[in-house]
């Protein structure tokens, strides 16, 4: 037995401190080990092999020639592999998206389908004899076409209802003194994280391990676990780092296939997915198509909005980009119309990605805000601060903090906004013409049920044991610091593990929830831990260990409309001869309640951030209607903004406390990229006087837009 | 005329030397990962689009994807696990590390060699396509914040670590003697220097 | 990728017996695209030929004051040599706005030369392309080509090259040397590229087996005020959307001599030869520039989705020749 020896008084607090990341140094050195670099004894690779048609039934799979290729194990399709059950609601509260159960039907709904896996010794000869494997087709007429009239379009429910209206639309708008009705588009974009999909499975001692890259190892347990009928505790799913998911790294046919592979092979079974089989696998943020219709008085004050989004999904499950749920905390109205409808096309599944909904939404709106201020001629801050609610406009719950008007004043002061001339097209530098723009940003402030473990050592030490997986975004350093603070220890005594399901269920990195949910699993099991070490009783050598579980905290939050909130500044360069767009600068500032480790924070700001550079700029998935897949599906086809692209840019936070709040932290993984394209394309209008409505603001396009005229 | 397709070679890698029975179609990459354990050079995308792979060949920076491990044999390789001096790290190394020059860590590899190669190219003269005068009169350019973003562009990071990458850059480089005139007046104004004066 | 035999070849008639006749094998430079195409399945070589360490590494002056650069040399050693940038500065220009600093340090000049087109068609084998199957057919013309040719294409392929130091050589009238089994050749870059026709296929005017060891600029003091500016759609590590290489030398107010070429419209890179004859000769003004860049023009055929190259094309010659005006009168 050893004296407790948690530090009292309490030392400098850790949270609000920068730190460098606690696996740092791991990372710099390249020792740190993601998902495929686990080695193992006797390791087989599977190499997935596609469908090359849009629509259709598999005919017939000639898998002998293939077997006799050398080093050949097996292959897999849709005639041989295990069976999965797929009748199930999985963590995300929906029943699996079929791609992911893998070989178990004839049917392609799109191309870029999983029809086999190939296994070998290697994997330059699992990829050889992948590609040689000839599969035969009955080929059907397929529909990619998103643009265009859908009359099958509609409505659809999420974790929002799909539509929301109050108030006599038509009379409001024939009531305004200004109108502005607008359509704006948006293209596909892929996640595109450094690190391609990869799990490796194998059967050991009972139970299924899967290592893999994933945003949650709770969430690929549970659906590995429903998918082969398992019991959830003799599957387990490691993930100690990930190399970004932004939304794409949930359960795919991946991983499914590597522990079918496992399965009948009873070997380790590592599959790793190609960038170009990404484009198809990986999911993807869809297209959308968006009408914004805003009515106002002449002071610029709103009598109607109304916000429509359409986006697509595939013809075997069901998702939905809810752009138009950005309005329902944004901006009120006396008539307010939302809805957000989608079509179903041979295409896969899109999935969420990084700010789903917000991204695409808050460009649409935010763009037509700005409109909205041109033909007020009110200034585009001015006109939201008009237009600020007291309460959600459409829920009608008070907000927990909304300092939308503090991060204006702030960005307005910073970035010298109050010199800003806001007629277009005058400002030159050589062949660029300059403009500004500006845009307002929320996301939603959640948190969801999860548990942790926490454990005193004699010596001193604790040690955190949560399944919480860290992206990129630092939220193991952040659990380390919130850890130390609540222990009232220095960082240096916590040790935090994470990405690992036997630490038990917690909730995923996603919806910019999960260093909110972590958090608060963790300090609430610091504080029981430090009730017990109060007792004086002394810790045994296996130390004292507590656990916790949030379900009922997080069930008893007063309802509230919580969000972050931001304000975007974005200065650009265009050269109308040559369609050249380049931002020059950028300012984000955000009220995101408690900032727990500054040093990361302002990465996950300024990554959000240029992520809508790069949303603004660059990124579109071409689809070819003819073969209904893509063309140009890699990384220089699919244009992701390079450091080139990057000016210095800037981002920082104001204090926003919410002290009725248990852990006060609010999630920064995806306020950064809302607003920001709508910045940036409110700056070209500056710059020219033309309004791109249409994203990627491509160079064709500000060709074909022209000079502004004199 | 048949020939084998497989070869018995050495590779000198961070000083040691590994011999290893190869398949021609293996690249220096996946010998590096699969057949040596060396995992720090990552698989972004295989296809020479992202730089995440990037290695020291003869001291210049390469992408190990694009490059057949049998052609590689005679040549010195360096990768990430190769730059430390035992605990001492490189100064990219620390600068990306202090400066939190990654997020996910996916890419960080590559960008770390990516950075030691601009670095020597730079202080061998070399020019940039944003480099005005090109004259070799005119002399190495400063190596600016936006000569280096140039020169890292070829290195991908989707996390858009790009800020604090490009500010570790200049920082390892001024500790070489670079004149890097990375000026404070590239912020947008002076207070917002603050929070950047962090680890 | 299928399995392939291996040999370094130490010198060229070595390496050109290495090769041989065999049609189904390929000489291995710095691997930037013949290993890429290899992954994708484009090229399925059953025999390399490793010539990147034969003795073709200098970049040297010629006897006339023009520059021979050997095949081997790295694009970026290339773009850093002092005669270049001193000579033929829009060369390195072309050459340093070329892919990444890691494929430039690879790369070699002999490679660059010979790399194949990047649409997107071409480079997916499960789609038809009459470049890579000749007959099944050339998606880009119906389907996705915005950044397709508007000059030289046929209804058989729309394909764009992708070099950028090609432009800038052409502009300067290199001149392409290779070793056959028959002894050593030498063809201008004008007529080392074929015209598509109907054999989009057949690419260069090279004989097979042929070994490419080199190039030679003749000496060109226009070259010396010269620019290459490339547009794409995003600021770095990306392919041409339009490109120009350009040299001007005025004297009096008048255009004595001119080189334009230009990237990114056409299956090779496009010496703009009509854009030079209303040049020569012209007051070197704005009017000239852009009578210029219209006489080029008039010959092109865009596609539905291509159009906006012609405006850019045009913007982008009158742009380049207006600045290297304005460098000379400085």
């Amino acid at each position: 037995m050893t004296a407790v020896t948690t530090g009292t008084p309490t030392p400098t607090p850790s949270v609000g401190t920068a730190h460098t990341r606690v696996e740092g140094r791991d990372k710099v050195t390249g020792a740190a080990r993601y998902a495929g670099e686990i080695p193992f004894a006797d390791l087989a690779h599977g190499w997935l092999v596609l469908s090359t048609v849009a629509r259709g039934r598999i005919r017939s799979v000639e898998t002998a020639p293939v077997l006799a290729m050398p080093g050949v194990l097996a292959v897999l399709d849709h005639r041989n592999a295990p069976r999965v059950e797929t009748d199930y609601t999985g963590l995300m509260g929906s029943k699996p998206d079929p791609t992911c159960a893998v070989f178990q039907h004839d049917r392609v709904p799109h191309l870029g389908w999983p029809v086999a896996l190939v296994v070998a010794e290697t994997s330059e000869q699992a990829r050889e004899a992948a590609e040689a494997l000839v599969v035969h087709y009955e080929q059907q007429p397929h529909d990619v076409d998103f643009t265009g009239e859908h009359p099958d379009a509609y409505p659809l429910d999420s974790h929002m209802p799909a539509v929301t209206e109050k108030g006599d639309l038509d009379a409001e708008l024939a009531a305004s003194a200004v109108v502005v009705d607008a359509e704006y588009t948006t293209p596909e974009e892929h996640h595109n994280p450094m690190e391609p999909h990869a799990a490796t499975a194998r059967w050991d001692g009972g139970r299924l391990e899967v290592i893999d890259s994933n945003q949650g190892a709770t969430w690929v347990v549970g659906e590995l676990a429903s998918l082969f009928s398992l019991d959830p505790a003799s599957v387990r799913v490691r993930s100690e780092h990930v190399g970004g998911g932004f939304g794409s790294k949930g359960v795919r046919a991946h991983q499914v296939a590597a522990v079918m592979a496992a399965t009948v092979l009873q070997r380790p079974v590592r599959v790793v997915l190609t960038r170009r089989q990404m484009f198809s696998l990986a999911g993807y943020r869809s297209p959308t198509t968006q009408r914004v219709r805003l009515g106002a008085d002449a002071d610029g004050r709103l009598r109607a909005l109304e916000h429509r989004s359409l986006s697509l999904t595939s013809t075997v499950h069901e998702f939905i980009e809810p752009s138009a749920g950005v309005a329902r905390v944004m901006y009120d109205a006396d008539a307010h119309h939302t809805a957000n409808r989608v079509v179903r096309l041979d295409v896969p599944t899109p999935t969420w990605m990084r700010a789903p909904g917000e991204a695409p939404g808050s460009f649409a709106l935010e763009a037509a805000l700005d409109e909205l201020a041109e033909k007020c001629g009110i200034d585009p801050i001015d006109l939201r601060l008009r237009n600020e609610p007291d309460k959600g406009p459409v829920s009608g719950l008070p907000f927990a903090g909304r300092n939308l008007p503090a991060c204006f004043r702030e960005g307005a002061r910073r970035f010298g906004w109050a010199d800003r001339d806001p007629r277009p097209g005058l400002r030159r530098d050589g062949r660029w013409l300059l403009g500004t723009g500006t845009a307002a940003a929320s996301f939603g402030a959640g948190a969801a049920p999860s548990t942790a473990t926490l454990t005193a050592h004699p010596d001193g030490t604790f040690t955190v044991r949560i399944a919480a997986a860290d992206i990129g975004t630092g939220a193991r350093t952040a659990l380390t610091l919130v850890a130390a603070d609540a222990l009232r220890v220095p960082p240096e005594r916590v040790q935090v593990r994470i990405g690992d399901s036997d630490f038990g269920p917690a909730m995923i990195a996603g919806g910019s929830m999960g260093t909110r949910s972590w958090a608060w699993a963790v300090t609430t099991a610091a504080g029981e831990l430090l009730d017990r070490l109060a007792l004086g009783t002394g810790i045994p050598p296996e130390g004292i260990t507590v656990r916790s579980d949030t379900t009922a905290a997080i069930g008893a939050l007063a309802p509230a409309e919580r969000h972050s909130f931001g304000a975007q500044f974005a200065e650009v360069a265009v050269d109308t001869a040559t369609g050249e767009v380049r931002v020059r600068r950028m300012l984000g500032i955000f009220a995101a309640g408690r900032i727990v480790n500054p040093l990361t924070a302002r990465g996950q700001f300024l990554g959000g951030m240029i992520w809508g550079i790069s949303m603004a700029l660059h990124e579109e998935a071409v689809r070819d209607r003819a073969s209904g897949g893509h063309v140009g599906a890699d990384l220089a086809g699919y244009h992701v903004a390079t450091h080139a692209d990057v000016p210095h840019i800037e981002a920082d936070w104001i204090d926003d406390p919410d002290p009725r709040d248990p852990v006060g932290i609010k999630g920064i993984g995806e306020i950064g990229i809302v607003g920001a394209a709508a910045a940036i394309a409110n700056a070209v209008w500056h710059a020219t006087g033309v309004r791109h409505r249409s994203l990627p603001i491509r160079p064709d396009r500000v060709i074909l837009a022209g000079a502004p005229s004199a | 005329m048949p020939s084998s397709t497989s070869s018995v070679i050495t590779l000198k890698i961070n000083g040691e030397k590994y011999t290893l029975p190869v398949d021609h179609r293996t690249t220096l990459l996946d010998a590096l990962r699969e057949r040596l354990d060396l995992t720090g050079p990552k698989k972004g995308c295989d296809q020479g689009q992202c730089g995440a792979c990037t290695v020291l060949l003869d001291g210049r920076r390469a992408v190990a994807c694009l490059q057949l491990a049998v052609a590689a044999e005679g040549r010195e390789i360096t990768t990430v696990e190769g730059l430390a001096d035992g605990e001492q790290l490189h100064p990219v190394q620390q600068a990306f590390l202090d400066l939190d020059g990654f997020q996910c860590g996916y890419c960080t590899p590559g960008q770390i060699c990516s950075a030691i190669g601009v670095i020597q190219e730079h202080a061998a003269g070399w020019p940039s396509a944003v480099t005005d005068d090109l004259r070799p009169e005119a002399g190495p350019p400063p190596l600016t914040a936006d000569e280096i973003r140039e020169r890292m562009s070829g290195n991908l990071c989707r996390c858009g670590a790009y800020v604090s990458i490009v500010e570790a850059v200049a920082r390892a480089a001024a500790g070489t003697g670079t004149r890097t005139d990375t000026a404070p007046a590239a912020r947008i104004s002076p207070e917002a220097g603050t929070k950047e004066a962090v680890a | 990728m299928r399995e392939f035999g291996y040999q370094r070849a130490s010198d060229v008639a070595g390496a050109v017996a290495l090769l041989g006749a065999d049609p189904d094998a390929r000489f291995l430079g710095g691997g930037t695209n013949l290993v890429d195409l290899m992954k994708t399945g484009v090229e399925r070589p059953a025999r390399l030929v490793d010539v990147r360490e034969l003795p073709l590494d200098r970049v040297e002056m010629t006897a006339v004051g023009g520059l021979r650069i050997g095949a081997t040399v790295t694009n970026g050693d290339l773009a850093a040599h002092p005669e270049v940038r001193r000579r033929y500065p829009a060369l390195a220009q072309a050459v340093l706005a070329g892919a990444s600093g890691q494929l430039r340090n690879m790369a070699t000049v002999g490679g660059n030369l010979l790399q194949r087109t990047r649409c997107g068609y071409f480079t997916d084998v499960t789609k038809p392309c009459n470049k890579r199957v000749p007959g099944s057919g050339c998606p880009a013309v119906a389907g996705e080509h915005h950044n397709h040719a508007i000059l030289g294409a046929s209804d058989h392929c729309v394909a764009v090259h992708p070099s950028d130091m090609a432009v800038a050589l052409t502009a300067f009238d290199a001149v392409v040397h290779f070793e056959t089994a028959n002894g050593p050749g030498e063809l201008p870059l004008a007529e080392f590229y074929l015209p598509v026709a109907d054999t989009p296929h057949r690419e260069t005017a090279l004989p097979p087996g042929a070994l490419v060891t080199g190039i030679t600029l003749p000496p060109a003091p226009t070259a010396a005020n010269s620019r290459y500016r490339k547009v794409r759609e995003r600021a770095s590590y990306a392919f041409a959307i339009g490109s120009v290489a350009a040299a001007l030398d005025i004297r009096d107010g008048v255009v004595r001599d001119v080189r334009l070429a230009l990237g990114a419209v056409a299956s090779r890179p496009w010496r703009a030869v009509e854009a030079e004859r209303v040049l020569t000769g012209a007051p070197a003004d704005a009017e000239t520039y852009a009578a210029a860049a219209d006489a080029e023009l008039t010959a092109a055929r865009p596609l539905p989705h291509n159009g906006y190259k012609v405006t850019l094309m045009r913007n982008l010659m009158v742009a380049v020749l207006t600045e290297l005006a304005e460098e000379a009168a400085r």
